[in-house]
Formats: structure tokens, sequence, C-alpha cells
């Protein structure tokens, strides 16, 4: 249904993202969706205002390798989906631990279709941005 | 041995108009490293939208940004379309055009002020905010509202101008016109503007490229993309070029900018005078079903919009990435190496706008 | 040179700025200010209610029918007016302003 869009494991995700990239590949962004007991993982590439997509169907609970060694702007998307997904990304390039987006006492991975419960109550008074 | 210091810039900033904040490593005054935070402001629009119907959504998504909000409307809008298969008026289209290029020239002019005020040159910043509330009243005049339009919906727009009303556009572009003849040589030429701006911040073509750079940022490193270029809305019968600079440096950024003021005006009296008549929506029938990644080239550069329907009313997934998302791993290129007065300049000439990158 | 004239414009041409909140702007005609109702012609049937995508109103039929709108919540987007089967819903020109 997606245009372009080319299924990968998690086995030969890096050796995918490196073959397009000296093809003028463009990274432009990753979208990742909950699908109740997996997530999908989507690398969107351009070029020549052409989408192609890489599929990366993740079961939860899994740890996703980070592209961030390839390509440095994924940095930034990896961890935003680290924060609002609560998957754990290995190899990142820089990694926020879990502070990019979400400060202490916000929600755990309030992205998920049903996020977990809070689990300590923030304490009276504490900053309640996020 | 040159000192080195770990000084945080923002998110509290004199000359930042959002709140970004960047960890700076200096050896003396020069940047060595620069790692940025964000998340002051994030609002978790993402989740929100799954919890209206798909027309909701319009409205909801125009606020991601308080800047490009049409244009923000204007991608969703036509990835549900897509979706949905729907075929929107030509007029539609037409009067989408114009809105966006509307809200380009809000943008760029309300970018130039603040890069004005970010390196000290109020007068240019009043100058330039002056021109702006011309168009901003001309919003208002014909869409009711000065920046959160509404004017889009999933089919088409929800208000037609009269012939009246697009001769008063047209009025205003020559208006616009004569000020930015005014004012735009003048700035190009000054000698405290090329004195900031020339060398400083330079990042290759090859660096745009490949850290992703998209919008102004990319062009004025000579990456000609711009994906008005596609055709959508009425792009593709107003014969759009983009505007190209190769420097690189925050001088070619805000030449391409300001040329795309002209642009703007261009663009906005070629779709008026080709203005074609007929309905201006259709109704939408059916509920989205299945994926689509919708992209629109707002002022800051391009927008993502991924939908997922599942044939409900909600959307499964609404996720976005803005242009200033991917101009971070571009500025985090351009920082090392520049001089601590010069990160302000630096990091306006990307033009930021977190609170739609944090969503 | 150019810049000269622009200098003398500025010099004798009026202010770019009202002395607000003595000089007001009249609003513009198909501004978008504020939503008004007609509660005589309102049906009560909630459609507004349910579309707003602000959550804005609120409409109830027992124990007492009653139309509320919440001005903080309403983003004045216009939708209930479209979609009112009534046309009881209008949008005034000027902004709403807190007492
Ligand atoms: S939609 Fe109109 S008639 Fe129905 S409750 Fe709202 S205002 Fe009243
Ligand atoms: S104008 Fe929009 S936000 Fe306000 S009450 Fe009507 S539908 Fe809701």
């Amino acid at each position: 249904m997606l245009q372009n869009c080319k299924d990968v494991t998690r086995e030969n995700l890096l050796t995918e993202v490196a073959s397009r990239l000296p093809l003028g590949y463009r990274f432009v962004t990753m979208t990742c969706v909950d699908l109740g007991d997996a997530f999908d993982v989507l690398y969107h590439f351009d070029k020549n205002y052409e989408l192609s997509t890489l599929r990366l169907r993740l079961p939860k609970g899994e740890t996703l390798p980070s592209v961030s060694g390839l390509v440095f702007a994924a940095v930034l998307v990896e961890n935003e989906i680290k924060d609002l997904f609560g998957i754990a990304v290995t190899g990142l390039a820089i990694d926020y631990q879990g502070h990019f987006i979400l400060a202490d006492g916000a929600p755990t991975a309030p992205l998920l279709k049903n996020p977990p419960p809070p689990t300590a109550p923030a304490a009276e008074g504490a900053p309640k941005n996020g | 041995m040159a000192r080195k210091s770990v000084i945080p810039f923002g998110p509290q900033h004199p000359v930042l108009p959002e709140p970004l904040h960047l960890r700076l490593v200096l050896e003396d005054e020069r940047v060595v490293e620069a790692l940025p935070s964000i998340g002051y402001i994030h609002r978790g629009l993402e989740k929100l939208a799954e919890q209206k119907d798909y027309i909701q959504d319009a409205f909801l998504v125009e606020r991601t940004c308080g800047i490009c909000s049409f244009i923000h409307a204007l991608t969703y809008c036509q990835g549900i379309e897509a979706l949905l298969k729907l075929e929107v008026p030509p007029r539609a289209r037409y009067l989408r055009t114009v809105w966006s290029e509307m809200h380009r020239v809000h943008s760029h002019l309300l970018w130039l002020g603040l890069l004005a005020d970010a390196f000290g040159f109020e007068n240019l910043f009043m100058q330039a905010w002056r021109a702006r509330e011309e168009v901003v009243d001309l919003m208002e005049v014909t869409a009711g509202a000065r920046i959160m339009l509404g004017m889009c919906c999933v089919g088409g727009v929800r208000r037609d101008l009269t012939d009246e009303q697009l001769a008063a556009v047209l009025k205003s572009m020559d208006k616009l016109n004569r000020q930015f003849d005014d004012l735009i040589p003048v700035i190009l030429k000054d000698y405290s503007v090329q004195q900031r701006l020339r060398g400083v911040g330079r990042i290759s073509r090859e660096t745009a490229y490949e850290r992703g750079a998209v919008g102004p940022v990319a062009r004025a490193s000579g990456v000609a993309r711009d994906f008005r270029e596609t055709g959508y809305a009425a792009y593709g019968e107003l014969g759009f070029v983009p505007v190209v600079e190769t420097e690189g440096d925050c001088y070619a950024r805000m030449e391409v900018r300001l040329a795309e003021l002209y642009q703007c005006l261009h663009l906005v009296r070629a779709a008026v005078r080709k203005m074609p008549s007929g309905p201006i929506s259709v109704t939408p029938k059916g509920n989205p079903d299945g994926e689509y990644v919708s992209r629109t080239e707002q002022p800051r550069g391009e927008v993502v919009y991924y939908l997922k329907g599942n044939g409900g009313k909600n959307l499964d997934r609404l996720r976005i990435r803005t242009p200033t998302f991917a101009n971070i791993a571009p500025l985090l290129a351009m920082l090392p190496g520049c001089e601590l007065a010069d990160v302000p300049v630096i990091v306006l000439s990307i033009d930021p706008c977190i609170s739609c990158t944090e969503r | 040179m150019t810049f000269l004239n622009a200098i003398f414009r500025n010099l004798f041409s009026r202010p770019a700025t009202r002395r607000y909140p003595f000089v007001k702007r009249e609003p513009f005609p198909g501004t978008r200010g504020q939503l008004a109702i007609d509660p005589d012609r309102c049906i009560y049937c909630g459609i507004c209610a349910k579309r707003c995508p602000a959550n804005a109103i609120t409409v109830s039929k027992t124990p007492s029918k009653s139309w509320t709108l919440d001005n903080y919540r309403c983003v004045i987007c216009g939708y209930c007016v479209e979609v009112c089967p009534k046309k009881c819903l209008t949008m005034k020109q000027d902004y709403f302003s807190p007492k």
C-alpha cells in the first residue's frame, strides 16, 4: 500500500540501509507504528522526490539496531522513538538515555496504544513538564 | 593552551524565539561541539490525533505550528484525500496555493525580523515585521483569521474568495512588492549584514545532503530540492522553479529566502490570475484505510506526514516530521568551528521552529 | 541610495501602529471573532458538541436544556457553524475578551 515499500529484517537492516546511501538516497525520517504485539519501524528514504521505505517488523521486547552509525541524521528520530515507544535502541551515536523528548516524571512510552500506568506518581510539587 | 568550557545555550535565551537547548563545548571562544536537546514543549499531538476523527484532525494538525499552519493542514488533507481517492476541484487547488504562498511570505518576513534581531539590527526587524503585517491582514481579510486560517478541509477549502477579494489580494501583492523593493536590495548590500552572515556557518553540498537538510538550508548549499517542484496543489501549472544558491553560509540562506519572497508574490499573482471557477470542495465519503506518506514544502522545508487509517473514523497513526527536525542534524554540522557570538545567527539561519519539531 | 526613498517615506508617513486600546481597528467583515448562538432556534441536538475539534461545547437535554461554550477551549474554527442543522450558530467579528 505504501509507495515503494520493502520488508527488511533486523539482520539485514544495516546492509540494506548501507546499500541505499551510495545510490543517492537521502534519509528522510523514521516512523514507528504500534501494531499491538509488534512494532512497524519504517525507514523513509528519498531520491528525486520519490519516497522509498524499508519496513522492519519488530516484535515487542526486541531491541532495535541503530542506523545512526551509517546515517547520522537518524540519531534524533531514533532517540525520539526510544522515548515515545519505549523501544531499546542499541548502538546510538548519541544516546539521550530516554530524555530526548521526555523529562523526568513524564509518562513512559506515551505513544503506545496502551501506555503502561505511571510507575511512581510524581512527587508533590515536582515539575510536570514533558 | 585553549581552555575548554561547556556552556548551556537556551532554552531561555534573548535571541531564541523558541526553546531550543544547545550544550556547547567551547575552546576559548570557539565552538568545538554542540549537542542539542529538545522536549520543553512536547504536546503529544500525534497521540491526540488518534482520538479525533479524520475531519477534526485537519484543525488539530494546523496547530502543530504557529507559523506555517495552513501548510500543515494542506499536507494532512492531501494525504487523506489520497487515501480516500478524492479528486479536489481545481479552484480549491488554486486557493490552497494562494494561502500557502501567503503563509510563506509571512513566515519568511517573520524569520527575517528575528534574524535581524539576533544580530542586533532592530531597524530591519521593524521594517520586516511591518511588511509582514500587510500579509497577515490579507489573510484575515480572505480567510477570517490571521494565522490559524482553518481554511483547508478534507476535500477542498472552506471559503471561496470573491472577485473583489481576489483583486484585493493582487493589490496587496503590489504593495508588498514595493516594500520589498525598498528593503531587500538594502539588506543584501548592507555592510553589517555582510559582516555578520558571510562565511558563517557554512556547510557543503555533500554534508547538507548526507545530513538530510531540507528547505532553504539545502537550497542554499546547492541542493535543488523543493517539493513544490512535484506540482502538488496548483504548483505544477504555475511554472515553478526552485531558488538555489551555492555558498552554503548564513548569507546564502538569507538570499534564498529573500528571493523566495519575490517568488511567492509571483506565485500568488499567477494563481489569482489563472484562478479557475467552479466548486471549492467535495464532500469526503467513507473512511481512510491504508498507509500514505504525504509531503509538501513548507517555508522551512519539506514536511512529512505519515498517515495510517484502519477503515474507521479515527486514524491508527499520524506521524509528523517537520522540517526543523530534519535541519537540526545539519545545524550540528554548522556549529563546530564557529565563534560563540555567531551561534545565535547560525541557529536562526535554519529558521528553527521548535514547537512543531516536538509536536 | 535606494534606501533614501524609504527613509523619507518612513519619516513622513503615518505610524504603522495604533494607539491601542484608545484607537481600535474595525474588524474585517469575514473575521472569525467569537461564536454566538441564537438559543431560540437551537434544538439541543448536540451535533455541534460532537463535531467540535476542541470539545468546547457542552449540550444537554436533561434535566434542563442547556448549551454552553467554553470560550477558552474554542479555537474559533467555525466548524460548528457549518454543521449545525438549524443554522443557529454564527460567528461574530469582534474577539472574545475576558471580563
Ligand atoms: S448543532 Fe445547532 S441546533 Fe444542534 S445543539 Fe448545536 S447549536 Fe443547537
Ligand atoms: S468554533 Fe470550532 S472550536 Fe469553537 S466551538 Fe465551534 S467547532 Fe468548537
